[in-house]
Protein backbone atom coordinates (compact mmCIF):
# COMPACT_ATOMS: atom_id res chain seq x y z
CA UNK A 1 0.00 0.00 0.00
CA UNK A 2 1.72 3.13 -1.41
CA UNK A 3 -0.92 5.31 -2.22
CA UNK A 4 -3.97 6.93 -0.79
CA UNK A 5 -6.03 5.79 -3.42
CA UNK A 6 -5.08 1.91 -1.82
CA UNK A 7 -6.93 2.39 1.27
CA UNK A 8 -10.42 0.47 0.95
CA UNK A 9 -12.93 2.86 1.95
CA UNK A 10 -16.13 1.40 3.18
CA UNK A 11 -19.31 4.50 2.95
CA UNK A 12 -21.80 4.35 5.13
CA UNK A 13 -24.68 6.49 4.05
CA UNK A 14 -25.38 8.88 6.76
CA UNK A 15 -28.59 10.06 5.95
CA UNK A 16 -30.83 7.58 7.01
CA UNK A 17 -28.79 6.76 9.74
CA UNK A 18 -28.26 9.26 12.08
CA UNK A 19 -29.59 9.36 15.51
CA UNK A 20 -33.21 10.67 14.82
CA UNK A 21 -32.61 10.10 11.34
CA UNK A 22 -31.36 13.46 10.90
CA UNK A 23 -29.30 14.30 8.17
CA UNK A 24 -27.68 17.92 9.39
CA UNK A 25 -29.16 19.48 6.66
CA UNK A 26 -32.13 21.22 8.33
CA UNK A 27 -29.89 22.57 10.77
CA UNK A 28 -27.47 24.05 8.00
CA UNK A 29 -31.34 25.07 6.09
CA UNK A 30 -31.76 26.87 9.31
CA UNK A 31 -28.40 28.89 9.48
CA UNK A 32 -29.00 29.70 5.78
CA UNK A 33 -32.67 31.36 6.58
CA UNK A 34 -30.76 33.38 9.52
CA UNK A 35 -28.19 35.06 7.00
CA UNK A 36 -30.99 35.54 4.45
CA UNK A 37 -32.98 37.15 7.17
CA UNK A 38 -29.82 39.40 8.04
CA UNK A 39 -28.92 40.15 4.21
CA UNK A 40 -32.58 41.34 3.54
CA UNK A 41 -32.61 43.28 6.69
CA UNK A 42 -29.59 45.06 5.69
CA UNK A 43 -29.56 45.03 1.58
CA UNK A 44 -33.12 44.51 0.96
CA UNK A 45 -32.09 41.21 -0.89
CA UNK A 46 -34.70 38.43 -1.13
CA UNK A 47 -33.71 35.14 -0.54
CA UNK A 48 -34.60 31.40 -1.43
CA UNK A 49 -34.05 28.17 -0.91
CA UNK A 50 -35.16 25.09 -2.76
CA UNK A 51 -35.79 22.06 -0.91
CA UNK A 52 -36.65 19.76 -4.07
CA UNK A 53 -33.14 18.56 -4.74
CA UNK A 54 -31.93 18.86 -0.94
CA UNK A 55 -31.30 15.47 0.52
CA UNK A 56 -33.89 15.67 3.54
CA UNK A 57 -35.01 12.92 5.59
CA UNK A 58 -38.79 12.80 6.46
CA UNK A 59 -36.97 13.88 10.17
CA UNK A 60 -34.85 16.51 8.50
CA UNK A 61 -38.57 18.38 7.04
CA UNK A 62 -40.57 17.49 10.59
CA UNK A 63 -37.62 19.62 12.59
CA UNK A 64 -37.97 22.58 9.82
CA UNK A 65 -41.80 22.47 10.09
CA UNK A 66 -41.45 22.69 14.02
CA UNK A 67 -38.71 24.91 14.01
CA UNK A 68 -40.33 27.28 11.66
CA UNK A 69 -44.00 27.03 12.74
CA UNK A 70 -47.36 28.64 11.46
CA UNK A 71 -47.04 32.44 11.58
CA UNK A 72 -50.11 34.67 11.03
CA UNK A 73 -50.84 34.45 7.09
CA UNK A 74 -51.49 31.67 5.15
CA UNK A 75 -52.86 31.72 1.62
CA UNK A 76 -53.98 29.05 -1.25
CA UNK A 77 -53.37 29.70 -4.94
CA UNK A 78 -55.57 28.20 -7.66
CA UNK A 79 -53.26 27.50 -11.02
CA UNK A 80 -52.86 24.23 -12.10
CA UNK A 81 -53.66 22.31 -9.14
CA UNK A 82 -52.85 24.41 -5.68
CA UNK A 83 -50.21 26.21 -4.45
CA UNK A 84 -49.69 26.74 -0.88
CA UNK A 85 -48.03 30.00 0.93
CA UNK A 86 -47.62 29.99 4.71
CA UNK A 87 -46.15 32.52 6.59
CA UNK A 88 -43.74 30.98 9.50
CA UNK A 89 -43.14 32.52 12.78
CA UNK A 90 -40.67 34.24 11.72
CA UNK A 91 -42.14 37.35 9.64
CA UNK A 92 -40.66 37.21 6.29
CA UNK A 93 -39.65 33.58 5.92
CA UNK A 94 -42.72 32.03 3.81
CA UNK A 95 -42.97 28.80 2.49
CA UNK A 96 -44.13 28.06 -0.62
CA UNK A 97 -45.53 24.39 -1.44
CA UNK A 98 -46.50 24.07 -5.61
CA UNK A 99 -48.55 20.82 -6.05
CA UNK A 100 -49.57 19.32 -9.82
CA UNK A 101 -53.18 18.94 -10.38
CA UNK A 102 -52.85 15.73 -9.18
CA UNK A 103 -51.48 16.73 -5.80
CA UNK A 104 -48.05 15.46 -6.39
CA UNK A 105 -45.64 18.20 -4.53
CA UNK A 106 -43.75 19.66 -7.75
CA UNK A 107 -41.89 22.49 -5.95
CA UNK A 108 -41.37 23.30 -2.22
CA UNK A 109 -39.26 26.87 -1.48
CA UNK A 110 -38.46 28.78 1.36
CA UNK A 111 -38.48 32.55 0.44
CA UNK A 112 -37.45 35.08 2.71
CA UNK A 113 -39.05 38.56 1.59
CA UNK A 114 -42.12 40.90 2.21
CA UNK A 115 -44.55 39.05 0.13
CA UNK A 116 -43.97 35.99 -2.10
CA UNK A 117 -43.90 37.14 -5.86
CA UNK A 118 -46.77 34.66 -6.46
CA UNK A 119 -49.06 35.98 -4.14
CA UNK A 120 -49.18 39.78 -5.70
CA UNK A 121 -51.16 40.62 -8.57
CA UNK A 122 -49.67 40.73 -12.07
CA UNK A 123 -49.71 44.55 -12.99
CA UNK A 124 -50.67 42.89 -16.61
CA UNK A 125 -53.72 40.88 -15.23
CA UNK A 126 -55.19 43.87 -12.88
CA UNK A 127 -55.07 46.35 -16.48
CA UNK A 128 -56.91 43.30 -18.37
CA UNK A 129 -59.48 43.13 -15.39
CA UNK A 130 -60.15 46.87 -15.59
CA UNK A 131 -61.22 46.46 -19.11
CA UNK A 132 -63.12 43.12 -18.28
CA UNK A 133 -65.35 45.29 -15.18
CA UNK A 134 -65.56 48.09 -17.36
CA UNK A 135 -66.68 46.45 -20.39
CA UNK A 136 -69.71 44.42 -17.94
CA UNK A 137 -70.34 48.05 -16.65
CA UNK A 138 -70.83 49.71 -19.76
CA UNK A 139 -72.78 46.53 -21.08
CA UNK A 140 -75.28 46.84 -18.34
CA UNK A 141 -75.49 50.45 -17.40
CA UNK B 1 -54.98 34.88 -38.30
CA UNK B 2 -52.89 37.20 -36.41
CA UNK B 3 -50.60 35.63 -33.47
CA UNK B 4 -50.32 37.58 -30.48
CA UNK B 5 -46.81 39.27 -30.57
CA UNK B 6 -44.97 38.57 -27.45
CA UNK B 7 -45.74 34.81 -25.47
CA UNK B 8 -46.88 37.18 -22.31
CA UNK B 9 -49.96 38.55 -24.97
CA UNK B 10 -50.14 35.08 -26.43
CA UNK B 11 -50.67 32.95 -23.12
CA UNK B 12 -53.38 35.83 -21.76
CA UNK B 13 -55.09 35.03 -25.14
CA UNK B 14 -55.19 31.44 -24.49
CA UNK B 15 -55.99 32.14 -21.05
CA UNK B 16 -53.96 31.34 -19.33
CA UNK B 17 -53.24 33.80 -16.40
CA UNK B 18 -49.71 35.20 -15.15
CA UNK B 19 -49.16 33.50 -11.87
CA UNK B 20 -49.91 29.93 -13.35
CA UNK B 21 -47.15 31.16 -15.76
CA UNK B 22 -45.04 31.70 -12.66
CA UNK B 23 -45.92 28.80 -11.25
CA UNK B 24 -44.73 26.90 -14.51
CA UNK B 25 -41.64 28.85 -14.67
CA UNK B 26 -40.85 28.18 -10.33
CA UNK B 27 -41.30 24.43 -11.39
CA UNK B 28 -39.07 24.21 -14.20
CA UNK B 29 -36.47 26.36 -12.29
CA UNK B 30 -36.22 24.05 -9.31
CA UNK B 31 -36.05 20.45 -11.39
CA UNK B 32 -33.09 22.53 -13.58
CA UNK B 33 -32.06 23.23 -10.05
CA UNK B 34 -31.18 27.03 -11.34
CA UNK B 35 -30.89 29.05 -8.26
CA UNK B 36 -34.53 29.92 -6.73
CA UNK B 37 -34.49 33.57 -8.03
CA UNK B 38 -34.52 32.71 -11.72
CA UNK B 39 -38.22 31.84 -11.54
CA UNK B 40 -38.86 35.07 -11.88
CA UNK B 41 -36.44 36.30 -14.39
CA UNK B 42 -37.42 33.13 -16.62
CA UNK B 43 -40.57 34.29 -15.88
CA UNK B 44 -40.32 38.26 -17.20
CA UNK B 45 -37.69 37.25 -20.06
CA UNK B 46 -40.29 34.37 -21.42
CA UNK B 47 -43.40 37.35 -21.49
CA UNK B 48 -41.33 38.96 -23.71
CA UNK B 49 -39.91 36.47 -25.75
CA UNK B 50 -41.63 35.96 -29.51
CA UNK B 51 -43.15 32.45 -29.80
CA UNK B 52 -40.25 29.72 -30.92
CA UNK B 53 -40.82 28.77 -34.16
CA UNK B 54 -39.81 24.84 -33.88
CA UNK B 55 -40.24 21.81 -36.22
CA UNK B 56 -40.21 18.26 -35.03
CA UNK B 57 -38.80 15.41 -37.60
CA UNK B 58 -39.32 12.28 -36.77
CA UNK B 59 -37.47 9.36 -38.25
CA UNK B 60 -36.74 5.35 -37.41
CA UNK B 61 -39.01 5.37 -33.93
CA UNK B 62 -41.69 4.53 -32.34
CA UNK B 63 -43.29 7.68 -31.10
CA UNK B 64 -42.89 6.98 -27.56
CA UNK B 65 -40.22 10.20 -27.07
CA UNK B 66 -43.66 12.86 -28.20
CA UNK B 67 -46.20 10.13 -26.25
CA UNK B 68 -44.22 10.62 -23.12
CA UNK B 69 -44.35 14.60 -23.39
CA UNK B 70 -48.02 14.82 -24.43
CA UNK B 71 -49.63 12.12 -22.45
CA UNK B 72 -47.74 12.88 -18.86
CA UNK B 73 -49.76 12.71 -16.33
CA UNK B 74 -49.24 16.68 -15.58
CA UNK B 75 -50.60 17.56 -18.65
CA UNK B 76 -51.28 21.21 -17.64
CA UNK B 77 -47.81 21.90 -16.58
CA UNK B 78 -45.82 20.28 -18.68
CA UNK B 79 -47.77 20.87 -21.64
CA UNK B 80 -47.67 24.68 -21.34
CA UNK B 81 -44.86 24.15 -23.49
CA UNK B 82 -46.93 24.47 -26.24
CA UNK B 83 -47.63 27.64 -25.57
CA UNK B 84 -43.89 28.64 -25.93
CA UNK B 85 -43.36 27.19 -29.12
CA UNK B 86 -44.67 27.52 -32.75
CA UNK B 87 -44.91 23.82 -33.55
CA UNK B 88 -44.56 24.34 -37.34
CA UNK B 89 -44.25 20.69 -38.18
CA UNK B 90 -44.93 17.32 -36.52
CA UNK B 91 -46.34 14.53 -38.60
CA UNK B 92 -47.93 12.49 -35.27
CA UNK B 93 -49.84 16.24 -34.26
CA UNK B 94 -50.47 18.19 -37.02
CA UNK B 95 -53.65 18.12 -38.70
CA UNK B 96 -52.20 18.77 -42.10
CA UNK B 97 -51.41 15.94 -43.89
CA UNK B 98 -49.87 15.64 -47.58
CA UNK B 99 -48.31 18.85 -49.65
CA UNK B 100 -50.08 20.39 -47.26
CA UNK B 101 -47.78 19.98 -44.54
CA UNK B 102 -44.69 19.61 -46.22
CA UNK B 103 -45.19 23.04 -47.82
CA UNK B 104 -46.21 24.23 -44.14
CA UNK B 105 -43.30 22.79 -43.18
CA UNK B 106 -40.65 24.71 -46.37
CA UNK B 107 -42.77 27.55 -45.41
CA UNK B 108 -41.45 27.99 -41.84
CA UNK B 109 -38.10 26.72 -42.44
CA UNK B 110 -38.06 29.69 -44.95
CA UNK B 111 -39.44 32.40 -43.23
CA UNK B 112 -37.79 31.45 -39.83
CA UNK B 113 -34.32 30.53 -41.47
CA UNK B 114 -31.02 30.86 -38.87
CA UNK B 115 -33.87 30.80 -36.40
CA UNK B 116 -35.84 27.51 -35.55
CA UNK B 117 -34.89 24.67 -33.50
CA UNK B 118 -35.16 21.47 -34.90
CA UNK B 119 -36.49 18.74 -33.13
CA UNK B 120 -35.45 15.08 -34.26
CA UNK B 121 -36.68 11.93 -32.96
CA UNK B 122 -35.56 8.61 -34.38
CA UNK B 123 -32.21 7.56 -35.66
CA UNK B 124 -31.26 7.62 -39.31
CA UNK B 125 -30.51 4.59 -41.79
CA UNK B 126 -27.56 5.09 -43.92
CA UNK B 127 -27.70 1.69 -45.36
CA UNK B 128 -28.21 0.96 -49.08
CA UNK B 129 -28.97 5.19 -49.73
CA UNK B 130 -30.88 5.40 -46.69
CA UNK B 131 -34.11 3.80 -47.99
CA UNK B 132 -35.10 2.36 -45.02
CA UNK B 133 -36.75 5.03 -43.70
CA UNK B 134 -38.32 7.82 -46.07
CA UNK B 135 -41.18 10.64 -46.01
CA UNK B 136 -42.58 11.72 -49.11
CA UNK B 137 -40.03 9.84 -51.01
CA UNK B 138 -37.12 11.90 -49.40
CA UNK B 139 -34.95 9.50 -47.31
CA UNK B 140 -34.26 10.95 -43.44
CA UNK B 141 -30.43 11.67 -44.06
CA UNK B 142 -31.85 14.08 -46.91
CA UNK B 143 -34.60 15.34 -44.81
CA UNK B 144 -32.18 16.10 -41.60
CA UNK B 145 -29.35 17.52 -43.80
CA UNK B 146 -31.66 20.05 -45.28
CA UNK B 147 -33.93 20.64 -42.15
CA UNK B 148 -30.25 21.55 -40.15
CA UNK B 149 -28.98 24.06 -42.32
CA UNK B 150 -31.18 26.47 -41.44
CA UNK B 151 -31.52 25.89 -37.34
CA UNK B 152 -30.43 27.79 -34.76
CA UNK B 153 -29.76 24.50 -32.83
CA UNK B 154 -30.89 20.89 -33.02
CA UNK B 155 -32.49 18.73 -30.12
CA UNK B 156 -31.58 15.46 -30.54
CA UNK B 157 -34.92 13.58 -28.25
CA UNK B 158 -34.47 10.19 -26.66
CA UNK B 159 -31.97 7.52 -27.11
CA UNK B 160 -32.22 7.15 -30.97
CA UNK B 161 -31.99 10.73 -32.40
CA UNK B 162 -28.99 10.81 -29.30
CA UNK B 163 -26.85 7.75 -29.72
CA UNK B 164 -28.65 5.75 -32.54
CA UNK B 165 -30.93 3.77 -29.65
CA UNK B 166 -32.75 0.54 -30.68
CA UNK B 167 -32.43 0.54 -34.51
CA UNK B 168 -28.61 0.71 -33.79
CA UNK B 169 -28.34 -2.49 -31.44
CA UNK B 170 -26.44 -4.85 -33.15
CA UNK B 171 -26.56 -6.33 -35.98
CA UNK B 172 -27.81 -2.56 -36.89
CA UNK B 173 -29.71 -4.41 -40.66
CA UNK B 174 -30.37 -0.41 -41.59
CA UNK B 175 -26.85 1.21 -40.77
CA UNK B 176 -29.01 3.27 -38.11
CA UNK B 177 -26.87 6.55 -36.74
CA UNK B 178 -27.29 9.38 -34.45
CA UNK B 179 -28.32 13.02 -35.30
CA UNK B 180 -24.65 13.92 -34.38
CA UNK B 181 -23.00 11.19 -36.53
CA UNK B 182 -24.44 13.17 -39.16
CA UNK B 183 -24.29 16.86 -38.45
CA UNK B 184 -21.31 18.49 -37.35
CA UNK B 185 -21.67 22.15 -37.64
CA UNK B 186 -25.01 23.12 -35.57
CA UNK B 187 -25.33 23.41 -31.58
CA UNK B 188 -26.48 19.68 -30.95
CA UNK B 189 -28.58 18.97 -27.50
CA UNK B 190 -28.83 15.01 -26.77
CA UNK B 191 -31.68 14.26 -24.68
CA UNK B 192 -31.97 10.57 -23.83
CA UNK B 193 -33.74 8.03 -22.57
CA UNK B 194 -36.82 5.28 -23.67
CA UNK B 195 -38.68 7.58 -23.66
CA UNK B 196 -36.74 10.74 -21.69
CA UNK B 197 -38.87 12.05 -18.80
CA UNK B 198 -41.57 14.49 -19.98
CA UNK B 199 -40.39 17.46 -17.62
CA UNK B 200 -36.71 17.11 -18.64
CA UNK B 201 -38.00 17.37 -22.47
CA UNK B 202 -40.14 20.68 -21.33
CA UNK B 203 -37.33 21.92 -19.63
CA UNK B 204 -34.67 21.89 -21.93
CA UNK B 205 -37.24 23.25 -24.27
CA UNK B 206 -37.85 26.45 -21.73
CA UNK B 207 -34.03 26.87 -21.14
CA UNK B 208 -33.89 27.36 -25.15
CA UNK B 209 -36.38 29.48 -25.43
CA UNK B 210 -35.70 31.64 -22.20
CA UNK B 211 -32.42 32.48 -22.94
CA UNK B 212 -32.10 31.57 -26.82
CA UNK B 213 -29.24 28.77 -26.29
CA UNK B 214 -28.87 25.95 -25.25
CA UNK B 215 -27.64 24.78 -21.28
CA UNK B 216 -24.41 23.31 -20.24
CA UNK B 217 -23.54 20.00 -21.96
CA UNK B 218 -21.44 17.12 -21.00
CA UNK B 219 -18.98 15.25 -23.23
CA UNK B 220 -21.81 13.24 -25.00
CA UNK B 221 -23.97 16.38 -25.59
CA UNK B 222 -26.45 15.90 -22.58
CA UNK B 223 -27.60 19.17 -20.32
CA UNK B 224 -25.83 18.45 -17.42
CA UNK B 225 -28.87 20.26 -15.25
CA UNK B 226 -30.75 16.88 -15.91
CA UNK B 227 -27.93 14.07 -16.43
CA UNK B 228 -25.23 15.42 -14.06
CA UNK B 229 -25.82 12.10 -11.37
CA UNK B 230 -25.89 9.05 -11.90
CA UNK B 231 -29.19 6.80 -11.12
CA UNK B 232 -27.25 5.17 -8.45
CA UNK B 233 -25.89 8.40 -7.39
CA UNK B 234 -29.71 9.99 -6.00
CA UNK B 235 -31.06 6.49 -5.57
CA UNK B 236 -33.03 6.23 -2.13
CA UNK B 237 -31.77 2.38 -1.82
CA UNK B 238 -28.21 3.25 -2.27
CA UNK B 239 -27.81 2.93 1.76
CA UNK B 240 -28.52 -0.75 0.94
CA UNK B 241 -25.82 -0.47 -1.60
CA UNK B 242 -23.53 1.21 1.29
CA UNK B 243 -23.74 -1.59 3.94
CA UNK B 244 -23.59 -4.70 1.21
CA UNK B 245 -27.05 -5.39 1.49
CA UNK B 246 -28.80 -6.76 -1.65
CA UNK B 247 -31.52 -8.84 -3.55
CA UNK B 248 -29.92 -12.16 -4.95
CA UNK B 249 -33.08 -12.53 -6.36
CA UNK B 250 -36.44 -10.83 -7.39
CA UNK B 251 -38.46 -12.65 -4.27
CA UNK B 252 -36.31 -13.34 -2.00
CA UNK B 253 -35.76 -11.31 1.41
CA UNK B 254 -33.73 -8.75 0.22
CA UNK B 255 -36.23 -7.91 -2.69
CA UNK B 256 -39.16 -7.96 -0.35
CA UNK B 257 -37.14 -5.18 1.76
CA UNK B 258 -36.44 -3.35 -1.18
CA UNK B 259 -32.88 -3.59 -0.78
CA UNK B 260 -30.14 -3.13 -3.72
CA UNK B 261 -30.80 -4.65 -6.84
CA UNK B 262 -26.96 -4.00 -7.95
CA UNK B 263 -26.57 -8.01 -8.07
CA UNK B 264 -29.62 -8.53 -10.28
CA UNK B 265 -28.48 -6.50 -13.13
CA UNK B 266 -29.26 -2.57 -12.06
CA UNK B 267 -27.63 -0.29 -14.37
CA UNK B 268 -28.12 2.57 -12.20
CA UNK B 269 -24.23 3.08 -11.19
CA UNK B 270 -23.18 3.76 -14.95
CA UNK B 271 -27.05 5.52 -16.33
CA UNK B 272 -26.89 9.26 -16.05
CA UNK B 273 -30.60 10.72 -15.78
CA UNK B 274 -33.12 12.16 -13.45
CA UNK B 275 -35.24 9.42 -13.28
CA UNK B 276 -34.02 8.90 -9.30
CA UNK B 277 -35.59 12.68 -8.22
CA UNK B 278 -38.64 13.64 -11.30
CA UNK B 279 -39.37 10.43 -11.38
CA UNK B 280 -42.20 8.89 -13.48
CA UNK B 281 -45.83 9.16 -13.99
CA UNK B 282 -46.58 12.77 -12.43
CA UNK B 283 -43.53 11.75 -9.79
CA UNK B 284 -44.81 8.20 -8.56
CA UNK B 285 -42.02 6.07 -8.90
CA UNK B 286 -39.58 4.93 -11.09
CA UNK B 287 -38.50 1.76 -12.02
CA UNK B 288 -36.02 0.72 -8.88
CA UNK B 289 -38.82 2.25 -6.42
CA UNK B 290 -41.30 -0.69 -8.57
CA UNK B 291 -38.79 -3.08 -7.64
CA UNK B 292 -36.59 -3.56 -10.86
CA UNK B 293 -33.24 -2.79 -11.98
CA UNK B 294 -32.45 0.31 -14.09
CA UNK B 295 -31.77 -1.18 -17.58
CA UNK B 296 -29.67 2.37 -18.15
CA UNK B 297 -32.04 3.66 -21.34
CA UNK B 298 -30.05 7.04 -21.91
CA UNK B 299 -26.87 5.73 -22.45
CA UNK B 300 -25.34 5.20 -25.44
CA UNK B 301 -25.74 1.10 -27.00
CA UNK B 302 -27.65 0.34 -23.96
CA UNK B 303 -29.26 -2.68 -25.86
CA UNK B 304 -26.48 -3.78 -26.83
CA UNK B 305 -24.17 -4.14 -23.45
CA UNK B 306 -25.23 -7.72 -22.17
CA UNK B 307 -27.95 -8.62 -20.39
CA UNK B 308 -29.97 -6.36 -18.27
CA UNK B 309 -29.78 -9.46 -15.24
CA UNK B 310 -26.09 -9.18 -15.49
CA UNK B 311 -24.70 -7.50 -12.27
CA UNK B 312 -22.25 -4.96 -13.84
CA UNK B 313 -18.68 -5.40 -13.71
CA UNK B 314 -17.37 -1.69 -14.30
CA UNK B 315 -16.09 -0.88 -10.61
CA UNK B 316 -18.19 1.74 -9.06
CA UNK B 317 -15.55 5.21 -8.23
CA UNK B 318 -18.03 8.11 -8.34
CA UNK B 319 -18.05 10.37 -5.44
CA UNK B 320 -18.26 7.73 -2.88
CA UNK B 321 -15.36 9.16 -1.18
CA UNK B 322 -16.27 12.72 -0.77
CA UNK B 323 -19.14 11.31 0.88
CA UNK B 324 -17.38 9.08 3.08
CA UNK B 325 -15.38 12.45 3.90
CA UNK B 326 -18.11 14.28 5.06
CA UNK B 327 -19.24 11.56 7.40
CA UNK B 328 -16.53 13.64 9.80
CA UNK B 329 -19.11 15.79 11.10
CA UNK B 330 -23.24 15.42 10.73
CA UNK B 331 -23.32 19.28 9.67
CA UNK B 332 -20.43 19.20 7.40
CA UNK B 333 -22.11 15.95 5.53
CA UNK B 334 -25.58 17.77 5.07
CA UNK B 335 -23.24 20.61 3.87
CA UNK B 336 -21.22 18.31 1.49
CA UNK B 337 -24.51 17.14 0.21
CA UNK B 338 -26.16 20.45 -0.01
CA UNK B 339 -23.05 21.19 -2.19
CA UNK B 340 -23.15 18.48 -4.16
CA UNK B 341 -26.89 18.87 -5.06
CA UNK B 342 -25.85 22.52 -6.01
CA UNK B 343 -22.47 21.77 -8.14
CA UNK B 344 -24.25 23.28 -11.10
CA UNK B 345 -26.34 26.03 -9.70
CA UNK B 346 -23.58 28.99 -10.00
CA UNK B 347 -22.63 29.50 -13.74
CA UNK B 348 -26.20 28.73 -14.16
CA UNK B 349 -27.27 31.85 -12.23
CA UNK B 350 -25.03 34.15 -13.95
CA UNK B 351 -26.94 33.42 -17.21
CA UNK B 352 -29.71 36.38 -18.04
Amino acid sequence: MNNLTHINVKVINPLPFQPAGLSGNADAILHEILALLEAFISTGQNGAIDLHSLPLTAADLELLRATLGDGEVSARIHVIGNTEVRETTYPGVWWLTYYSDEGNVVADLLEVTTVPEILKAPAEDVREGLVRLGDLLGATG
Amino acid sequence: MNEPDTLGAGLAHSGVSRRSFLKFCTVMASLMALPPGAAQAMAAALSQAKRQSVIWLSFQECTGCVESLTRSFDPTLEQMIFEMISLDYQETLQAAAGEAAESARDEAMKSSYGKYLLIVDGSIPTKDGGVYSTVAGVSNHDRLIDAARGAAAIVAVGTCSSYGGIPHANPNPTGAVSVSDIIKDKPIMNVPGCPPIPSVIAGTLAYFVTYGKLPELDHIGRPKVFYADTIHDRCYRRPFYDQGKFAKTFDDEGARNGWCLYELGCKGPTTYNACATIKWNGGVSYPIESGHGCLGCSEPNFWDKGSFYRPLSTPLADNAHIIAAGTLGGIAAGAVAAGLSRKHQTHIGEEK
